[in-house]
């Protein structure tokens, strides 16, 4: 390919690479088939492996889910399809009474590797029901893992590691970045459960993870011309959470900014800023913010600007970081 | 069951006994000529980039006028996203109908006042509120009736299932009516069930169903009339299957051409639910050219409204994010107002 790929060609190629080395991966959810996905993802896959491999379900995110449990209880790694964010909470049960349970309910005898890909997030013009940042629903019950990538190369590596892992991932796909086009490393994969630093920077550290870590360098790029060096942190991993990485790049400025586009109250961004707050306490010269979207059901797309955590409100929330003070 | 409930056949032939009178067939294909002119509008303002999204009801009308004709004005409709003409069929202004889908605000009608639920965009999650709505009707002594629509696809999912036996047990006042237009984006019905047809669902809760021709206008008026008013009565809910088509794509963003022929579209042409009833009226001479030209000028009048609203720019007051998550704002709520409201005056100054 001479073209660098989109977001949603690594993600393709990771699936078609993963069913090409092993035979139980299966892809199933809505429109995944012939249609490839409405945001074509999974594009090529029934052609190239066959529908026993690649197959459209009944319209039924609960069954889809459940019917997932199943056949990886029996041998197989689904990686299944939720067509978007909010069309995902009708599995809600399946995904906390039972994918997130059963491997600790039988004491460890059933593992469940099996993949739960959602589209996520804002930022697309979409209407309600399509926009919703659900990365805390699923942080906050113990037994899944949860990742999200921010790049090409992650998206890639991120999902084979999932689809090779033996526990149950939900994979938070940014949709805000599908149409981003980036070079593709395929190689090495990132280990799940580690963080990375985007940009270093001496003055403060932002930390973001999949939609807000390109506005978290924008914010980094132009608080720079503005004479200030913030370094980014992204995530990638939110269970299990990276305090090794996060740690040391807060302990190294002393300020910290948490950007996320999910409403901030008892989110994801609330968990990192008050563990950082924990671990790096003594080394803190302001408290840790948070710049989160608003604690309102996702705008209609004619103000979720105003919604969105953009680069002027992180660099406010810097500039509020008691710099008078030291 | 296997056979749909038919009238008036393709070529305007009346088919069957207790075809509606006269006026009220003439009143059906008026609106029929509103619905179609409001789903081309639509269409050509998603085109102009004035609309984000539009999912046509283009070749399924005949259910949308239906089920909105055959209520009363203290019953409810409970529409999905693509059932704006049957809303607008109701008597909504289509403008407020569309204002979710222009992306000013998430419902631009007033669900109490016009008895029509928010278009319901997770699928069959509306269905359960329908048989809150009518069982509360119910509790209270009033005889309202609410009509739920839904797609082929919807009837999978788990909410369908257990709406459908909620309204059996309590005998609730709701007709289901599930436009089967034969795809859910891509995947065809066959997928969807293993069933006879959809209808035959209905036996498993114990209530009535019944297969209807969906481009029918004749026949659906009468499936639905009966199943309303024996719900009026007490008797308890129906499952109306309308045997349809999708015509359209599943929305502007979606290619067709992916999952079905060209071929299997232009079967359908011909079945069209307008095409047929102007056939049946013009051989009885109920509809005279006057008729006619008289309805498409209400159509054009609608349509010119409806671009004109559309061209306006509706001034959103970014505050209102803030104005409806509670009755009373929170102190939080309050809070982020003032920060947006401060960032907007330094945009500004
Ligand atoms: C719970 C849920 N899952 C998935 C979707 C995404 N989606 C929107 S429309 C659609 C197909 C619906 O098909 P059907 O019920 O037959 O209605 P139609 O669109 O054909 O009118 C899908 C899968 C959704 N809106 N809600």
């Amino acid at each position: 390919m001479t073209e660098k790929p989109t977001m949603i060609q690594a993600l393709n190629r990771a699936l078609h690479d993963a069913m090409a080395a092993d035979e139980s991966v299966v892809v199933f959810g809505e429109d995944v088939g012939p249609l490839g996905g409405v945001f074509r993802v999974t594009d090529g896959l029934t052609a190239t492996f066959g529908g026993n491999r690649c197959f459209d379900t009944p319209l039924a995110e609960a069954g889809i889910v459940g019917v997932a449990v199943g056949m990886a209880m029996n041998g197989m790694r689904p990686v299944v399809e939720m067509q978007f964010d909010a069309f995902a909470y009708p599995a809600f049960e399946q995904i906390v009474s039972h994918v997130a349970k059963i491997g600790n309910r039988t004491r460890g005898r059933v593992r469940l590797p099996m993949v739960i890909r959602v589209p996520y997030g804002g930022g697309i013009g979409g209407v309600e029901h399509h926009c919703d940042s659900s990365e805390a629903y699923y942080a906050h019950t113990p037994g899944l893992l949860v990742v999200t990538p921010a790049t090409n190369t992650d998206a890639y590596g991120l999902l084979r590691a999932a689809i090779e892992h033996p526990d149950p991932v939900v994979f938070l796909e940014p949709k805000r970045q599908y149409f981003t086009r980036e070079e593709l490393d395929q190689d090495p994969v990132p280990p799940i459960g580690r963080a990375v630093v985007r940009r270093e920077g001496g003055d403060a550290t932002l930390i973001a993870y999949g939609p807000t870590v390109p506005v978290a360098l924008a914010a980094a790029e132009q608080a720079a011309a503005e004479g200030r060096d913030l370094g980014v942190v992204d995530i990638r991993s939110i269970v299990p959470f990276d305090d090794e990485t996060v740690t040391a790049a807060v302990r190294r400025t002393g300020r910290a900014v948490v950007v996320a586009e999910a409403p901030g109250f008892a989110s994801v961004a609330s968990e990192i800023a008050a563990r950082v707050s924990e671990r790096c306490f003594h080394h803190l010269e302001a408290p840790v913010r948070r710049v989160t979207g608003f604690d309102v059901p996702y705008p209609p797309p004619k103000l979720e600007r105003h919604h969105l955590p953009g680069v002027d409100r992180i660099l406010d929330a810097v500039d509020d970081l008691q710099w008078d003070e030291t | 069951m296997s056979e749909p409930m038919r009238l008036i056949n393709e070529t305007g032939a009346v088919v069957g006994d207790g075809l509606p009178e006269p006026e009220v067939l003439l009143d059906g294909y008026r609106a029929l000529v509103l619905a179609r002119r409001l789903n081309a509008q639509a269409e050509a303002l998603v085109r102009q980039g004035r609309l984000a999204v539009y999912p046509s009801s283009h070749g399924q009308e005949a259910c949308q006028v239906a089920a909105a004709a055959v209520l009363a004005d203290t019953d409810w409709l409970f529409p999905t996203y693509r059932d704006v003409a049957a809303i607008a069929a109701r008597g909504v202004d289509p403008l407020d109908v569309l204002m979710m889908l222009r992306g000013d605000w998430h419902c631009g009608y007033d669900p109490l006042a016009t008895r029509v639920a928010p278009q319901a965009t997770p699928l069959a999650t509306q269905l359960p509120h329908a048989v809150g709505v009518g069982h509360a009707a119910r509790l209270k002594g009033e005889d309202t009736v609410v009509m739920a629509l839904c797609g082929d696809g919807a009837t999978s999912e788990g909410d369908f299932h257990e709406a459908l036996n909620f309204a059996a047990v309590f005998a609730s006042p709701v007709v289901f009516l599930v436009q089967n237009n034969k795809y859910a984006i891509s995947v065809p019905l066959a997928r969807q069930s293993a069933a006879e047809s959809l209808a035959a669902k209905g036996a498993g809760y114990g209530m009535p169903a019944v297969l209807v021709d969906g481009n029918d206008l004749a026949a659906l008026t009468v499936v639905l009339s009966e199943a309303v008013a024996r719900a009026r009565r007490g008797g308890g809910p129906t499952l109306v299957e309308a045997d349809t088509y999708r015509i359209r794509a599943h929305t502007n963003a979606d290619d067709p051409s992916r999952y079905r022929t060209d071929d299997e579209v232009d079967e359908w042409r011909p079945r069209d639910p307008l095409l047929r009833l102007r056939a049946h009226l013009t051989s009885t001479g109920a509809l005279t050219p006057e008729r006619e030209a008289e309805f498409a000028a209400a159509a054009e009048e609608m349509a010119a409204h409806v671009r004109a609203g559309m061209g306006e720019e509706t001034a959103l007051d970014p505050a209102e994010l803030f104005a409806h998550v509670y009755s009373t704002p929170t102190p939080q709520l309050r809070e982020q107002a003032a920060l947006l409201a401060a960032e907007l005056n330094e945009v500004r100054s």
